[in-house]
């Protein structure tokens, strides 16, 4: 019998420990992946894959950066001198307009004449940069100059203030507007939500009467049971047009309008836990400050917020966890414009947001795909890096507190 | 008995293949494939046909990985894809199916009702900031555009900015309704809507395609006799092997009763 229960004992034993280990490995596994198909991204060419830049050989450039080829092909650079080449009109050419100049029989059947034509067309136009797929060039063909081809920067990726990942050819990655914006949003957020919650959650804990309490309580944890996209919906028909007027702005989909909702929607979080923490005060402490004669208000923001401050810190941060992550709500309300975020009435574009938009459409192992796993790396990151800061803050508070 | 069973499965399989056909893509034409298909599997009540979205490109790369039968596009397969396709030795065929409107829709009140491409170049590349500029109030102008994973918003780019990119920062909402929604809410905005799409809640822009000598509003009329520029066809594609197998839903789509459908939805016919 004794046997027999240990055998169990040392099974059960074995069966928790596998799963322990199964749930850290899934983690660890599933970060790992995150992060090789996020830095694959920069193995890519900064022009699309398959793609080369051509100039007529007789044209001195020699280099050109991203940036100043979304802009010549955008017509924002219209002289090869802007870009240090001899005063001449830059013409833009993309493979597709080849279809129209020539008709179709004259490529050949499998196209192996479309090379030749390309080179015609190069040669004939000195002041061309041609956009072709590298497997119709033609390699011999003197009078044609490939542009050397430089993969995707990590200054460029993280230092960049354009997100156009479509942009063809020179897709820019800059994700210093995405991280702004979420970082921007969040924020603001945890600014309206946190004296707001600790309200309600001070007064739940110590003033509240049981029949209050016990109609509240559920309440609040209703509205942490709404979907988010229910959210993001009540916000964009009604909190966005009310936002516009009430404080007379252009547009109503903006930052702080995401701010509102996501503040919304980190209030029960913040108030279950911080309540939690309150109310788990010992008496002997309440009493005690108390009977040394101080008022009920005395007690609560010298004896029990104190206590409660490692319980608090967690219900900020998770409060934080959930406004950073947030996906559907802000991606309706927010206008989701790239732009680096000066202004509270303002739209911007946040990380979860450009990831769930983008990622169904993005060619799986392309550019913009890897581009999309490096953003939900830093998403990571930061939520990561609040997490222990906050550990390490609750930490020296309760030692300082004994 | 073993072997009947797995003669009957294997054949049950092979019947059931015949009658069934995939079709995937696009999410504009959606609604005109699964009614069609609803309609079609009411007339033939052995096939069945089922239809998912994804975008036009998930649907061109089912059609290589053979996931799929018909392949639905809001614009014109790329010539990389067709490409990609004839390595694997299929050749694809193309079926125009309808025509689907872009319509420029502003705020009810604005006093600006005619715009040409270049000015609407202007406007979504960021060179028009204020609406007095193209002869309205002084007012900014507040661009909406679709998400990129949109074949619509490749269609506008290519159709109207002339492959231009959309300014950085321009505002993107992620469905049409939302388009009409964020329109319909604020005095500034312009956006681009399928013409299915327009309703009382926003004003239809008249647009010029020759600098400005004739203005043409968006109506299924003038999208069908092309007076109105904006239009695009709207293709399926499939495997020139799989010709009879998809052969009667094509036809049907094609017919009478299936291009009625057509308009009901709000495309424009081929006819």
């Amino acid at each position: 019998m004794k046997k027999i229960r240990q055998i169990i004992e040392r099974m059960v034993k074995v069966m928790l420990t596998l799963s322990g280990s199964i749930t850290s490995l899934a983690i660890l596994l599933i970060i790992i992946f995150l992060f090789k198909e996020g830095f694959g991204l920069f193995n890519n060419p900064s022009v699309e894959k398959g793609y080369a830049l051509c100039i007529n050989a007789s044209n001195p450039v020699e280099y050109l950066s991203p940036e100043q080829i979304k802009q010549i092909f955008d017509y924002e650079i219209t002289t090869w001198d802007e870009v240090s080449g001899n005063r001449e009109d830059i013409i833009p050419f993309r493979f597709d307009e080849i279809f129209s100049m020539y008709p179709e029989e004259e490529f050949g059947i499998d196209y192996e004449l479309l090379p030749e034509k390309l080179g015609e067309v190069i040669v004939q136009n000195p002041n061309i940069i041609a956009y072709i797929p590298e497997q119709y060039l033609l390699r011999e063909n003197a009078s044609v100059k490939t542009l050397p081809q430089e993969n995707i920067r990590v200054d460029n990726f993280f230092g960049g203030k354009e997100w156009l990942p479509t942009a063809t050819p020179s897709p820019q990655f800059g994700v210093l507007p995405l991280i702004m914006g979420t970082l921007w949003v969040s924020f603001f957020a945890i600014l309206i939500a946190l004296p707001l919650g600790m309200g309600v959650a001070i007064y739940m804990s110590e003033l509240a009467g049981t029949r209050i309490h016990k109609l509240l309580k559920p309440a609040i944890e209703l509205l942490a049971g709404i979907p988010s996209v229910v959210y993001g919906f009540f916000g964009l028909v009604v909190l966005v047009p009310l936002v516009q007027k009430a404080l007379s702005l252009p547009v109503g989909e903006t930052a702080f309008a995401g701010s509102l909702i996501l503040a919304i929607m980190a209030l029960p979080t913040i108030i279950t836990i911080a309540e939690d923490a309150m109310r788990g005060t010992p008496r002997a402490m309440r009493e005690a400050s108390l009977a040394l004669g101080a008022t009920r208000w005395q007690t609560i923001y010298k004896v029990i917020v104190p206590y409660a401050s490692s319980g608090i810190t967690a219900a900020v941060v998770l409060g934080i966890g959930r406004a950073i992550g947030e996906t559907m709500a802000v991606l309706m309300v927010t206008g989701n414009a790239a732009v680096m975020p000066n202004s509270l009435f303002q739209s911007v574009r946040t990380i979860p947001a450009t990831i769930a938009a983008e990622l169904g459409e993005a060619p799986a192992g392309g550019a913009h795909y890897q581009s999309l796993f490096l953003l939900g790396c830093i998403l990571f990151a930061i939520t990561m890096l609040i997490s222990v800061s906050a550990e390490f803050i609750s930490k020296r508070q309760h030692n300082k507190g004994i | 008995m073993k072997k009947t069973i797995l003669t009957t499965v294997v054949l049950i399989v092979a019947l059931f293949n015949v009658q069934a056909q995939r079709i995937k893509g696009s999410d504009t034409m959606l609604p005109l494939s699964q009614k069609t298909a609803e309609e079609f599997m009411k007339i033939n009540p052995s096939s069945t046909v089922t239809v998912t979205g994804g975008g036009s490109g998930v649907g061109i790369a089912a059609l290589l990985e053979g996931t799929t039968e018909l392949a639905q596009l809001s614009r014109k397969i790329k010539f990389d894809e067709k490409n990609k396709l004839k390595e694997k030795g299929k050749t694809v065929k193309e079926v125009i199916a309808a025509y689907d409107a872009l319509a420029i829709v502003v705020h009810p009140s604005n006093k600006v009702s005619n715009l040409t491409r270049e000015q609407l170049e202007g406007i979504f590349t960021g060179k028009i900031k204020n609406w007095k500029e193209v002869g309205g109030a002084n007012m900014p102008i507040v661009p909406y555009s679709r998400e990129t994973s949109s074949g619509t918003y490749e269609f506008f780019k290519e159709s109207v900015l002339k492959k231009k990119n959309y300014m950085s920062g321009i505002m993107s909402m992620p469905a049409t309704g939302a388009i009409i929604q964020s329109i319909s809410q604020t005095k500034g905005a312009i956006g681009y809507v399928g013409l299915a799409y327009l309703n009382k809640d926003v004003k239809a822009i008249h647009v010029s395609y020759d600098g400005g000598k004739t203005y043409v509003e968006p109506t299924v009329a003038n999208a069908k006799n092309e007076s109105y520029p904006i239009v695009r066809p709207l293709y399926y594609y499939y495997d020139a092997a799989m010709e009879i197998k998809v052969k009667p839903f094509i036809d049907y789509v094609l017919s009478a009763k299936g291009q009625k459908i057509v308009s009901e939805i709000g495309f424009i016919t081929v006819k």
